[in-house]
């Protein structure tokens, strides 16, 4: 990208109402400013203790892993009729949290919308961190994880290849596609950071782990034009992963035969609750990241507004693929689709489902009023009970649809035990853990393109 | 002009790698390509191996019994020792009353032949070192093949040629499917599956074919065909 075009478009910005970045910014100032997270602050108290706690909900994690391979899946609640229980609830919540950050770094990117670049860092660490946490669950739910390498095709002795026509498979390429062209792009958007943060760096050893990362870059103009070109290539293949991942992981339903799963409106209503959820949990972790390192001037009101709307927004099709649901259950005249409908809001379980409508539907219609998305801390209970209202969504698909089926003989209940549990919250310490070591070593928000977005008269130096 | 750092800082400091890492850093990226290329080679390899498939090399045995002496010099049938092999699962392992036979005959004081004296003496049996062991999850049946026109040699390869037993073939499921896929390229006359020097014909796709159709044989390739 020219400078002249960088000029004007942040021109554009200095004219926009709400600005992106806090008043009285310099490049020097955003790059002090954000490295300063690694690089100065060190190892502020509240980092010290959130670190802790999740280390040790992360050895829970460890512990119930090992318990689990020492004992095999039967620790878990699964059984038939229920076999797809907390894992594979987990594993859709995870992987669905992790949309946020690729539709904000790919989807946004190519939008040109200005207000991602604030966000889209610790957004894709996110999504890396939530696809790591998704990867334990089916791993280990295949009951013997060490050959889990069965998933792929590779040459074998045994002449067999994975089965092609299994929605299953389908999950292995979709998200370990994900995976990596997430991780790709996060490393790759971070290497001009990176040299920043080598040219800043004080200690020996800060200078050479950070310079060896940001793999010789020295900013010059070809860098640059190289950058543009991957980071453009990199989004462009990222943006169908938006809509592919999730949709695949819904055909691990939809292609199914059980009355609940078997809809065609699935993809569509994954993926908007993917993104959904996604937002909730980015909103989750940007609320106190801008509180505790004083990063309000970076993540603006204007970046919660514009989240906040994008939760109201999916939240909407979200709902409406609980109500088409609903309708299709009538409208289908199919008795196992009613049953169904009548066993999820009325049934044992309907708890879970009426649940799921007050915290996914009724609860986040507070969005609409301008009031609430700028007040901070509702905005952070919303994140939370939304990311809640997702996880129901996920228990009610798999649990409700499972647990009474076209025989009456094998109806059973489902109930997760203290593994199940554990594993659960376990993974939750992985992720914190994992975002804790991120925000301490790795700038966490992306220097450069606020650095891109400052307005006009406060670049300096130049 | 963009710069990971303002330019107006970075003449000031030293450089922090010397030009040296510059070639050490193009390496490098060959170098990660080879080594997971090499990687997955080397595995491959070791797969393979007589170390993981136990193929082509003989086993110790209690006695060192030779098949080639018995078959080829002594023209020993397969069924005298291995006699349920046209009617079960297992082939069957001799008795030492099977070896006694002979033994308490000939080559009665040979010393290599104590331990099937002792056996014999005690009604202890010899322990034989098995050779062809399929893991536990595999259900095979020496009778199904034996009647349908699969030779002993298919499998066990030139027993009567083997001073020690050794496995021949991998065992792995790829080499069973190889013959489960496309039968008609192994089969043989019933009369001659005992035919330790039995050779395909020329003609063995058309030979095959027929064989196949006359035997009835089906291709059998479900997982629980062997995984039941």
């Amino acid at each position: 990208m020219a400078p002249e075009k960088l000029e004007t478009t942040a021109t554009a910005v200095q004219t926009s109402p709400e600005p992106l970045v806090g008043p009285g910014h310099s490049y020097a100032s955003v790059t002090d400013k954000i490295s300063a997270v690694p690089l100065e602050v060190g190892w502020p108290k509240f980092w010290i203790v959130g670190f802790t706690i999740a280390f040790m909900v992360l050895m829970m994690l460890l512990g119930t892993i090992t318990w689990l391979l020492g004992k095999g899946v039967g620790v878990w609640g699964i059984n038939i009729p229920v076999g797809w229980g907390f894992d594979i609830i987990n594993f859709v919540w995870w992987i669905g949290i992790g949309h946020a950050g690729t539709l904000i770094s790919a989807i946004l990117l190519l939008l040109k919308q200005q207000w991602r670049m604030s966000i889209s860092r610790f957004a894709e660490a996110m999504t890396l961190f939530a696809v790591a946490c998704a990867f334990l669950y089916p791993t280990f739910h295949t009951g013997r994880p060490w050959l889990a390498y069965w998933l792929l095709p590779y040459p074998n002795t045994m002449s067999l290849w994975p089965q092609p026509r299994s929605p299953l498979l389908w999950d292995v390429f979709a998200v370990s596609t994900y995976g990596t062209i997430s991780l790709v792009f996060w490393y790759v958007g971070l290497i001009p950071d990176l040299a920043s943060m080598r040219d800043k760096a004080k200690s020996r050893f800060a200078q050479v782990a950070y310079g060896i990362l940001a793999l010789g870059w020295r900013g010059s103009a070809r860098h640059w034009t190289h950058y543009e070109m991957a980071a453009l290539v990199l989004a462009g293949m990222s943006t169908p992963l938006v809509l592919s991942v999730h949709t695949v992981v819904s055909f691990d339903f939809a292609v199914g035969l059980i009355p609940g799963w078997h809809a065609t409106i699935f993809p569509p209503y994954f993926v908007a609750g993917a993104i959904y959820s996604g937002f909730a949990m980015v909103l989750t972790l940007a609320i106190p990241l801008r509180s505790w390192y004083k990063l309000q001037d970076f993540i603006t009101m204007k970046h919660i507004d514009n989240m906040c709307k994008v939760m109201l927004a999916t939240g909407l099709i979200v709902a409406y693929g609980y109500a088409m649901e609903a309708f299709m259950a009538w409208y289908s005249g199919n008795i196992w689709e009613l049953f169904m409908f009548k066993n999820r809001t009325t049934g044992p379980y309907g708890w879970s489902y009426w649940s799921l409508i007050l915290f996914n539907v009724l609860v986040p219609q507070l969005l609409w009023s301008r009031k609430a998305r700028q007040n901070v801390a509702l905005v952070f209970v919303l994140s939370l009970i939304i990311n809640i209202g997702m996880w129901l969504e996920r228990f009610v698909i798999i649990v409700t649809s499972l647990n009474r089926d076209f025989l009456p003989s094998s109806w059973g209940m489902y109930y997760p035990t203290k593994f199940d549990w554990s594993m659960f919250i376990g993974s939750m310490g992985l992720f914190t853990t994992l975002l804790f070591v991120f925000v301490r070593l790795l700038p966490s928000i992306a220097m450069f393109e606020i650095r891109l977005i400052l307005p006009k008269k406060n670049k300096g130096g130049h | 002009m963009y710069t990971g750092l303002g330019p107006r800082v970075r003449w000031l400091m030293s450089q922090i790698f010397s030009p040296s890492t510059n070639p050490l850093s193009k390496i490098s990226i060959v170098a990660v390509a080879l080594l997971a290329g090499g990687g997955g080679l080397a595995l491959w390899e070791v797969n393979s191996s007589p170390f993981v498939s136990r193929a082509n090399y003989p086993f110790e045995q209690p006695v060192p019994f030779s098949h080639k002496h018995h078959v080829a010099g002594l023209g020993l049938d397969c069924r005298y020792c291995h006699t349920t092999v046209e009617r079960s699962a297992f082939a069957g392992m001799p008795a030492t009353e099977t070896c006694m036979s002979c033994h308490s005959m000939i080559w009665t004081n040979a010393p290599m032949l104590e331990p099937v004296r002792q056996s014999w003496a005690t009604g202890k049996s010899l322990e034989w070192n098995r050779v062809h062991d399929l893991p536990g999850f595999v259900y095979f049946n020496h009778s199904i093949h034996v009647n349908k026109g699969v030779g002993c040699s298919e499998c066990h390869g030139p027993v009567d040629q083997m001073p020690l037993m050794y496995q021949a073939n991998t065992l792995y499921m790829t080499w069973c499917l190889e013959c489960h896929r496309n039968p008609e390229m192994r089969v043989r006359p019933r009369d001659k599956v005992f035919d330790m020097k039995y050779k395909h014909p020329e003609n063995q796709a058309e030979l095959g074919a027929k064989l196949v159709a006359e035997y009835k044989i089906q291709k059998l390739t479900d997982c629980y065909t062997c995984h039941r």
